[in-house]
């Protein structure tokens, strides 16, 4: 009976933590341009930040040969070849982390050029955190509840 | 030599016999199913082998690079062990030619009974290779247990960022390693490499612990009464086991192959393949040794550092792991090395010392705490590599379709699809899949703790200790969901 109870307020809190609207969030709306040079199986700037809400504009840049920057969840692809720059806007609608990464083959670390783009407020990486410590204490009351329903209590 | 026969295992009720059914049983009878897996998969390890070191330069076009990586890498850990262990070793084509040679057969049992091997348990015998091309030797004692295949998935792991991009680079690794498996094969008995020197073998064994598949005895009283050990020593309708285990003393998973040899020869019809609750192996403390905690605590690290050298936005660290400097290198095989092998089992050893303090276990010697807990690690490291896996797999999977056709990178279009674009599959769920992963993972780890820490005191411990244990997994996870979702910077 504990452990079913243990279950259910764990389950519930889980859900609260997941769909809880997140506190403070107001759409900027803002206008951003980033600008992000690719070279060397790297983008700089390596971590792009922006708001939820944003509308941005990112200018690729190749300078030693060409890279592409495509954007994880925005379905964003973009090509550069040196000396020629190319752009792309879209809305930050979705917040997270997502990984940017190079689109064509441009060597041998080509399938690791990635960096990161960050849409702030990182709500899914906090709820994540969130749903990890109810997860861990959720698993030490469920343990420790069918210990003692077993009459298998621990030393005190 | 020969160990005494098991009690039957706790939890024996808690398992479902999949060869009660007589298809399941019939099928894994057959000595060709081993033949048919193992050539089918031999066929695509020479083609991987020929177009890493003919083909293409460009690991992106190249099956060498694309299937071995991405595709056998992502069916790996994403299905075969976490479901099946070491069901990947039952289809594995590296020893496969040398223990053909070994018993001068592709497929027939041996045609006068006995082992391309070892021919008694009691070792009165020399290892001996009836009929068959192998010295048939001992592998020498002093290098039992996993520390060679520690050794070798710490190399490998070192030095993955040229061997995962360079096609010519993966085409001499794998190269190596069917050379290894022949010429081992050649010297010492059964499945010596396998068992002892491959490096992949090493941590599938370690993470089979925790798979829902176990081949198992049904009745260990059945073979202490039943003297001719034929599923060691071979019959007529098999050979004895090629992982060198002595079946009706087995109780983890760690060490079988799952080859299938055992139900073949078992006269008793005592063998069985079962599906159970995931990780209760973990719990066999005679089988808790400290080359595997070591290589729990590999794998973690290792999993830890992937995503930080692989998909983090440092350029800088991709060239020092790429060898672009030996200055670079030199310090990333230092910090490499340091965590893997000194900064995990300190933080580790601590843990342990404080559990042994907190939980009241003060008569339980840290070293075994030390040993035993780090199989608490297995779940928690089998979902990182999971974790790390997806966000391989999901962003690079459409590789595949183009080397299909054009496998060598040469402009062939065998079937059709060299020209299908890379496209990334749903990356925009891979955070959440990872997350779901890594908290899976933790809550597994949380309980295995829990059961070894009952298991080593013989009842609950006090909860300040599983608290400990749950506090250091939690940060653990907590550090590898920032890899994944939070800013890098």
């Amino acid at each position: 009976m504990a452990r079913f109870i243990i279950v259910t307020v764990f389950s519930v809190l889980g859900l609260l933590v997941l769909v809880v609207p997140w506190p403070g969030v107001f759409l900027s709306a803002g206008e951003r341009e980033i600008r992000v040079l690719a070279r060397d199986f790297a983008y700089a700037p390596g971590v792009l930040r922006v708001s939820r809400g944003d509308r941005v504009t990112l200018v690729l840049e190749a300078e030693d040969v060409t890279h592409g920057l495509y954007v994880d969840g925005y379905d964003v692809d973009l090509v550069a070849v040196p000396g020629r720059a190319s752009r792309a806007t879209f809305v930050a609608d979705r917040p997270g982390k997502f990984r940017l990464r190079c689109s064509k083959v441009c060597g041998t670390l080509h399938p690791f050029m990635l960096g990161e783009l960050i849409v702030t407020p990182n709500s899914p990486f906090w709820r994540a955190i969130g749903m990890m410590v109810l997860a861990a204490v959720g698993t030490v009351a469920f343990l420790r509840a069918g210990r003692r329903d077993a009459g298998d209590e621990a030393p005190s | 030599m020969s160990r005494p026969v098991p009690p039957r295992p706790v939890g024996a009720k808690r398992r479902w016999e999949l060869t009660r059914w007589p298809a399941v049983r019939n099928l894994l009878r057959q000595r060709a199913l081993n033949w048919v897996t193992t050539t089918a998969a031999l066929l695509g390890f020479l083609l991987a082998i020929a177009a890493g070191i003919l083909g293409t330069g460009a690991g992106s076009a190249n099956f060498g690079i694309v299937f071995v990586w991405i595709v056998w890498w992502g069916l790996l850990m994403g299905a075969l062990l976490p479901l099946g262990g070491r069901l990947w070793c039952f289809i594995c084509p590296i020893p496969a030619p040398g223990e053909w040679l070994q018993r001068k057969s592709l497929v027939g049992p041996p045609s006068s009974g006995g082992p391309a091997g070892l021919l008694s348990i009691d070792g009165a015998h020399e290892s001996q290779s009836p009929g068959g091309l192998s010295r048939g030797g001992r592998w020498p004692k002093s290098l039992r247990g996993i520390w060679l295949q520690n050794v070798g998935f710490l190399g490998v792991a070192l030095f993955s960022a040229v061997i995962l991009t360079r096609p010519s680079v993966t085409g001499w690794v794998l190269l190596g390693f069917l050379a290894g498996g022949v010429g081992l094969a050649m010297l010492f008995e059964r499945r010596s490499f396998c068992r002892y020197v491959c490096p992949v073998g090493g941590f599938i064994g370690l993470y089979s612990l925790v798979a829902p598949v176990e081949l198992r005895v049904r009745d260990p009283l059945v073979c202490r009464d039943h003297g001719t050990k034929d599923c060691y020593l071979g019959n007529e309708a098999g050979y004895g086991c090629p992982w060198l285990e002595q079946p009706w003393t087995m109780d983890r998973n760690a060490a079988c192959g799952l080859c299938g040899e055992c139900l073949r020869t078992c006269t008793q019809d005592n063998i069985t393949v079962n599906l159970r609750l995931p990780g209760s192996d973990l719990l066999v403390a005679h089988g808790w040794k400290l080359d595997e905690a070591y290589k729990a605590f590999i794998m973690l690290a290792c999993a830890a550092i992937y995503p930080v050298v692989f998909l983090g936005p440092w350029g800088w660290l991709k060239a020092w792991a790429n060898l672009d400097t030996l200055q670079g290198f030199g310090l990333y095989a230092l910090g490499f090395l340091a965590l893997n092998l000194l900064a995990l089992p300190i933080v580790h050893l601590g843990t342990a010392a404080l559990t042994r303090w907190a939980g009241g276990l003060e008569g339980v010697p840290v070293r075994r705490l030390f040993v035993a807990l780090a199989y608490a690690l297995v779940p928690l490291g089998l979902a990182a590599w999971m974790a790390f896996t997806v966000s391989l797999v999901f962003a690079n999977a459409s590789y595949a379709w183009p080397v299909l056709s054009d496998p060598f990178g040469w402009g062939w279009n065998l079937l059709g699809t060299r020209d299908v674009a890379w496209r990334p599959w749903l990356t925009g769920w891979v955070p959440p899949i990872q997350a779901a992963l890594l908290i899976a993972g933790l809550v597994a780890s949380i309980a295995a703790a829990d059961a070894i820490l009952r298991k080593i005191h013989g009842k609950a411990v006090a909860i300040q200790g599983v608290l400990v244990q749950a506090f250091v997994l939690a940060t653990e996870t907590a550090f590898l969901l920032w890899l994944y979702l939070g800013a890098s910077a």
